[in-house]
Formats: C-alpha cells, structure tokens, sequence
C-alpha cells in the first residue's frame, strides 16, 4: 500500500479543482483512502491522515470518522502526533459528545507529563474545550499546575482555571489560594487583587519601558486593560474598593496617550471600569467627557463605542451627557448604519423641555433623509416627545403633520388612534388641524396613518373647514362638495387599505349632521350598503338604518346633538364574533330640567353633575363568550355644556 | 471571546477557533451568516457590529478578513488590538505572511494561535516569548512533513490577491 499522499500535496491538488463537482470527487476519494487506512491501524500516517482531514473539515466535509483517531494521536509518544491530535479534539470533538470524555485519561497524564509543551497541549484543549465532567475530573491537576514554579505552564494554567471555574463554579474556593500567591510575580502573564492590582498597574504606567511587551509606546496594553477589568469586576458593588480605585482610574484616564487605537482601548476599558464602580461623581464626569472626545475621534470605530457607552449612562448621568449633545446630533449623519442608529437613541433620551425646539428641527430633518430601517422608530420618537415636551399647541400639530407627511407610511398603527386623541383634546386648534389636513389630502392620499387621520378629522370638523374658521392661518375657501369630492375618492382609490375605507365612510356620515348636502350623502351611504367589503358594508347597512330611524333628529340642528363614535378593534390573533355594545345611563329625575341629547343610537340623559355612561360589551374569542362591563364618565365637557 | 473566523473575500474559511461548545450544524450556520454579513459590509463602516446578541470585531488584512465574536461586556478596541497582535505574530513567524501561508499551514497558524490565547484570553503579551514558544516546540517534532513553506512553482494564476503580504493594503 503506497504510502498516503502528503498534507500540502492534497491542499495542491484540491485547490486545482475547477468546479465544486471536481473538489467533491476529489475529496471523497482522498477521504476513502483514508478510511482504508485508519482501519489498517497504521501509526506511522496516522498523523498525516488526520491533518488531512482536518482540512477537508475546514471546506465544509464531514469528518466524522477520524474523532477516534484523534485520541489515538494523543495518546501517542511523538510529540507530533499529539499536537495535530489535540487540534483534531478541538475542531472535531465537542462536549456534547460522550466521546470527548475518553479524552480526559490522557490529558491528565499529559498534565503530569515531563515536557512543559505536553502539558501545555493538554492545559490548552482543556481551556478551550473542557465540558463540565472533565473540569471535575482535573480541576486537581490544574490547581497542581497554578502553583508551579514555571511561569510558562503557570499562566495557562491560570487561563485553564477560569474556564473551570465558568464550567464548574463551585471549585472556585479550590483555586482561591494558588490565585493569591500568583500577585506577586513578575511575569505579566498573569494577575489580580484590589491594591495589589493599583499597584501593578501604577508600575505598568509610570515606570518599566518594556518593548517585547509594549505596543506603541504604551507599556503592555493587555495587561493593562485586564487589571482594568478586574478591578470593574471587583468594584462593582464593593464602595471600599472602589475608593482605593478612584485615584488610578483618574490617573489612568489623564496619562493615557491617545493617538492610537491601543491607547483609545485603554481609556476605553477605564471608563467601562468608571462606570460600573461605585465611583464619585468627579470621577464619572471625567468619564463621561473622554466619551465626548472619543465622538470627535476620526476613527469611527472610536464613535461607534462612544455612543453605546453613553447610551448606556444617559439615565444616570443626564446632565454630563447633555453637554455633548450637538456632537452626538451631528452623528446622525454619520454613513455608517450602527452609528446613525445610536446617535438617534441617545437624541430622543436627550429631548427635554429646554431643547425640544433645536433637538426635533435635527431630529424631522433626520427622519426625512434616513432610511427606511430608521423611520418606524424615528416616528415613534418623535410623536414621544412631543407629547412630552411640546411648547406650545400649534407646534405640536405642526410637528405631527410634519411627520405624517414625510413618513406617513412608516408610522406605525396604533399612533393613529393616539393622534386623534391628541387632536380631539387640542379644541382650539381644531380648525388649523383640519384645514392642514385637508390640503395635505389633496397632496397625497398614499401615506395610510395620514389619511386616516384626515378622514377622522374632516368627518369631526368639516364645518369649521367650510365655514373657513381658522385663525392660525389663511383659511381656505372650499365647499362641502369638494370636501365630499375628496372623501368619496378615498373611498375609491387603489391606494386606500380596507381600514381607511371606513374611515372615510364613518366620516362622510358624520358629516350629514355637519354639512347641508344631506342627499348626497345618503346616496353614497346607500351604495356601500351593497360593498363587497364586508366591513364597509355593515357599516353603510347602520348608516342607513339611522337615515330612516332617527331623521327627526336631524331636523333641528340642535347644538345639543353631541356624537359619540366608538372605535373597537380586535387586536388578537383569533377572530371575535358576536360584538355587542351597549350603553346606558342613571335615569336621574330633578327639578331643573334635565337636557336630552341624542347621539347616533342611544339616548343619554344628562344631569348637573355630567354625562355618565355605563357601557357593557359582550363577545366571542375563541368560542368562549367575553364580558365587560365598565363606566365612563370622562366626557370632555364640552360634549355635553 | 466566544469564537474567532478567518474567511477570504470569496467568503472561504480560512481558519475556525471556537471557544463555546456548539454542535457542528451550528457551528456551519452561524459561520455562513457571519460571513455573509460582514462580505456585505462597506469599507466605510466601522469594525463592530450587533449580530444575534452578540458584538462582532472584524478586520480584513489584504485578503483575509479576521472576525471575532465577544461579548457584551468585552472591549471591541482591545480585541481589533488582539487581532493585530495575532497578525504580527503570523507575520513574524513565516516572514512576510499572506493567505496562502495560512492555507498550506494551516496547523501552524492554529499552533499559533493556542500560544496566544487560551480559551479566548490572551495568555502572553509578549511577542517574543510566544514566538519562541512555538519554535521550541516546532523543534520537538520529529516528523519532516510539516516543516515547510511555500516553494514558487506550486503557485497557480489567480492566486495574486492570496499571496500579497497581510500587511499590504
């Protein structure tokens, strides 16, 4: 039997292969001569074989087959076999595996064995790979190892011990003693302890220019930026450690050079330290405006952790962030994506009363030129805010139909409700609202949220738009046609979605109570009683009901006729069947006479104290039947003074 | 870390290191998606991103890109700073590296790499004593397959992205 075909020859030949095809065929042949092998037990190309098919494995082929193998090679004498044994364990075999654990013999005798890059090879697969049984097993042997008088196998050691104990975190107490006796040592490969650590860490700063150690003049950044970390770990909720700190991390922060990233990462590891610690205030403001220069750094990497670091600060230390404020507005025209994105979160937690004017200028200009990942999110934000901090009504309107304009289709749904709420409660801004809407709708009838939202208002309001009402600025001179002219067309258009038909419809037949043209109205009603759309349908089906039955009503334009629309939607997955609204209220007999006002299909009657309505729904979900009974009595009082 | 990824442009792996147990059918699915995501990146992005929950380091060298995976707590500018420390390690130790040395040698690079970090930590932070390490060990094995470097007519055309120097741009 020929002996089997080297390693960097079969990497050769497959790399000639010209089609996935080819490579396949290849490897298949290659992978059967060396099945034929392992079953011959030969030890001399074992090694060889394995290797080879280590590198199939990294093309993507099964390599199932050589796990055995590859304990056989750790289990061998050469040293050679060992190592491409171990990497074979690491690539091939993982925990989930029972086979992994006939691992564990022989990486305990290799912990023991004579030749410190044996024990190395064992302390390495073990650290990289151990599952929690062999961390059991051996967490003897690498203690033994911790306390070795040979810095090369102490430090892995030291490694090895913290997978253990993230395996295993009850063998913690085991390797508490070794770990103290390794402070004070020389060698940098490992570390830990509060003032030990300070002063190690001083020592790096200060003194000691060592250049196998060094990158770019800063004395072993790695080293540096562990005891950072451990000192964050052991200051977190420690207020005495955290003091012994606060001198070095001040220290630390201000002697840092920063022309290079490795310096950059330094500082950057101090304030993640800063933060985390119970450190005084001083402290964090420092930290805080190191982040502010990291926003002005060229590098963009620099900005990108800035930013997410100040996210995370921005609830606790509002103010400090504040001051950095127009830095991190001008971020958000960053090109890259990650940056845009937090650069927009930490605007909105910035918005406050003082700023809002500045802050949603940067913010609507944002939200028009972004893109469309950002919009949803951006639109929410802003509706947030305003809410929030809006200085003044009219600024708020504004503001909102700022952004049903440009991102009208991005807003999500349920801000439609929530707009006219805010609408309904701004009643001196009612007449500006409708009439903006309005020529928005004769712009645009694409944007859904928009013209829903118009639809509502128009159905709401559309006599303060006739009657050419508005004070904030030039009314318009349109007539009830043209107002129904363009309800109708929604009700039409392509481009209106089943949910801003009814809209429309509901608003068309409000209006027969606001506008003259009755006739018309009814007749659009009366065609939709026969819609396809079943919603619509039922709907025109009501409004035609009330034409016949309650007519009279009509007949007196009576102020007193306040209308109450309900809007219920089934937000849940499953259908709801059988809804029924019903409302009552106290009969209440008093001497003053008591006004009735009839609204779309209940009477209500109302006394001095206010308008009180017990409601009552009952339904199907799921097939079981819903209740519920509730009371309202929050009327706004105009509805009923 | 969790894991670290060694991918061409043509999006071939290179090198795979993981240090959290995962299956193998895992292990391909996230590396495909990894990998995905990071070729579609533009040059002028930056180094990091969100991926699943995890932060995502990555830098290319010529033609290789290096991408690790940390976690949330871990600092993304001292793992671009490890990165380049591995770099200059496999450049020191087969002069002047380039893709295809890690494709022939790819043990070595693994050898490499264990002498750096263990379980995802750097262990040493001296160049020198890593180097040394290695060799010392080269040393001890007997068998005459794994030595070598690259001899020129093994080269095929095509290859000229693969064999510029990592440290070329």
């Amino acid at each position: 039997m020929p002996a089997p075909i080297r390693l960097r020859e079969l990497i050769r030949t497959i790399r000639t292969a010209r089609t996935q095809a080819e490579e396949r065929e290849m490897i298949q042949k290659e992978c059967a001569a060396i099945r034929s092998s392992f079953r011959e037990e030969d030890n001399t190309y074992r090694c060889r074989n394995v290797a080879k098919l280590l590198y199939m494995h990294m093309l993507g082929y099964p390599a199932h087959f050589g796990q055995l193998e590859c304990l056989k090679l750790i289990a061998s004498q050469k040293f050679t076999d060992k190592r491409i044994g171990y990497l074979g364990a690491m690539l091939l075999l993982d925990e989930r595996q029972d086979v992994h654990l006939l691992m564990t013999n022989c990486i305990k005798n290799d912990l023991n064995h004579s030749t410190q890059y044996v024990q190395g090879l064992a302390l390495c697969t073990l650290g990289c790979m151990g599952s929690s049984e062999m961390c059991r097993d051996l967490a003897g042997e690498v203690e033994k190892l911790l306390k070795t008088s040979n810095s090369y196998l102490r430090k892995k050691a030291a490694l090895c011990a913290v997978h253990v104990i993230r395996k295993v975190p009850e063998l913690m107490e085991m390797f508490l003693p070794a770990t103290k006796n390794l402070l004070s040592e020389k060698n940098h490969g490992e570390c830990e302890l509060v003032p030990q650590l300070v002063r190690i860490l001083k020592n790096l700063i200060m003194s000691g220019y060592s250049p196998e150690h060094d990158v770019s003049g800063i004395s072993d950044p790695f080293l540096q930026v562990r005891i950072l970390r451990l000192l964050r770990i052991l200051g977190k909720s420690d207020d005495d450690s955290s003091e012994a700190m606060n001198d070095i991390l001040a220290q630390v922060a201000t002697n840092t050079e920063t022309s290079k990233n490795v310096g950059n990462a330094i500082l950057y590891e101090t304030v993640l330290t800063i933060m985390d610690i119970k450190s005084e205030s001083g402290l964090r403001v420092l930290a805080i405006n190191i982040l502010g220069r990291f926003l002005l750094n060229n590098d963009k990497n620099i900005r990108y952790v800035a930013l997410t670091s100040l996210l995370k600060t921005v609830q606790t230390d509002h103010n400090a962030v504040q001051r950095h404020r127009s830095t991190i507005v001008d971020c958000l025209k960053d090109l890259d994506v990650s940056i845009k994105r937090r650069a927009m979160e930490l605007s909105f937690a910035l918005v406050n009363g003082n700023n809002i004017r500045g802050m949603m200028k940067e913010l609507l200009y944002f939200l028009d030129s972004c893109d469309p990942e950002f919009k949803a999110d951006c639109a929410s934000g802003v509706f947030l805010a305003a809410e929030k901090y809006a200085p003044s009504k009219r600024w708020h309107i504004d503001t909102i139909m700022r952004v049903l304009t440009t991102a009208g289709s991005y807003v999500r749904d349920d801000s439609v409700p929530n707009l006219i709420q805010l609408i309904t409660n701004s009643v001196e801004m009612h007449a500006y609202t409708v009439q903006r809407l309005y020529k928005a709708l004769l712009d645009d009838i694409s944007q859904q949220p928009l013209v829903q939202v118009a639809s509502w208002c128009i159905g709401e309001y559309g006599d303060l738009l006739v009657s050419g009402q508005c004070e904030e600025e030039e009314p318009i001179q349109v007539t009830e046609d043209e107002v129904l002219d363009v309800l109708e067309g929604l009700l039409v258009s392509n481009l209106s979605a089943a949910v801003t038909r009814g809209y429309s419809l509901t608003a068309i037949m409000k209006l027969s109570t606001r506008f003259s043209g009755v006739n018309r109205i009814k007749k659009v009603v009366s065609i939709y009683g026969s819609s396809i759309d079943v919603e619509l349908q039922q709907r025109a089906v009501e409004y035609n009901a009330l034409f016949k039955k309650y007519d009279h009503m009509r007949a007196n334009p009576n102020p007193n006729v306040a209308v109450i629309t309900i809007h219920a939607s089934n937000s849940t997955e499953a259908d709801m069947t059988d809804f029924v609204f019903q409302a009552a209220v106290p009969k209440v007999s008093r001497p003053n006479p008591a006004q009735i006002i009839k609204c779309l299909c209940f009477e209500v009657l109302i006394h001095g104290f206010g308008l009180r309505m017990r409601i009552k729904l009952t339904y199907t979900l799921k097939g079981s039947p819903v209740q519920d009974l509730a009371e309202v009595n929050n009327f706004p009082p105009q509805s009923w003074q | 870390m969790q894991f670290m990824l060694l991918f061409s442009r043509q999006g071939k792996l290179r090198l795979q290191k993981w240090y959290v147990p995962l299956s193998d059918k895992e292990k391909k699915k996230i590396t495909r998606e990894l990998v995905q995501t990071v070729l579609a990146r533009k040059p002028k992005m930056c180094s990091f991103l969100e991926w699943r929950d995890l932060k995502v380091v990555y830098k290319r060298y010529a033609s290789l890109y290096f991408c690790c995976a940390i976690e949330h707590q871990d600092n993304e500018l001292i793992t671009l700073e490890i990165i380049h420390r591995y770099v200059e390690l496999l450049d020191k130790y087969f002069g002047s590296v380039c893709e295809l040395d890690i494709i022939f040698n790819f043990e070595k690079a693994y050898f490499i790499l264990d002498e750096f970090l263990l379980g995802g930590e750097p262990q040493e932070t001296s160049k020198k004593t890593v180097l040394k390490a290695i060799e010392q060990a080269d040393l001890l094995q007997e068998n005459v397959d794994f030595q070598m470097r690259l001899f020129a007519g093994v080269m095929v055309p095509n290859m000229v992205s693969e064999s510029s120097g990592l440290f070329q741009n």
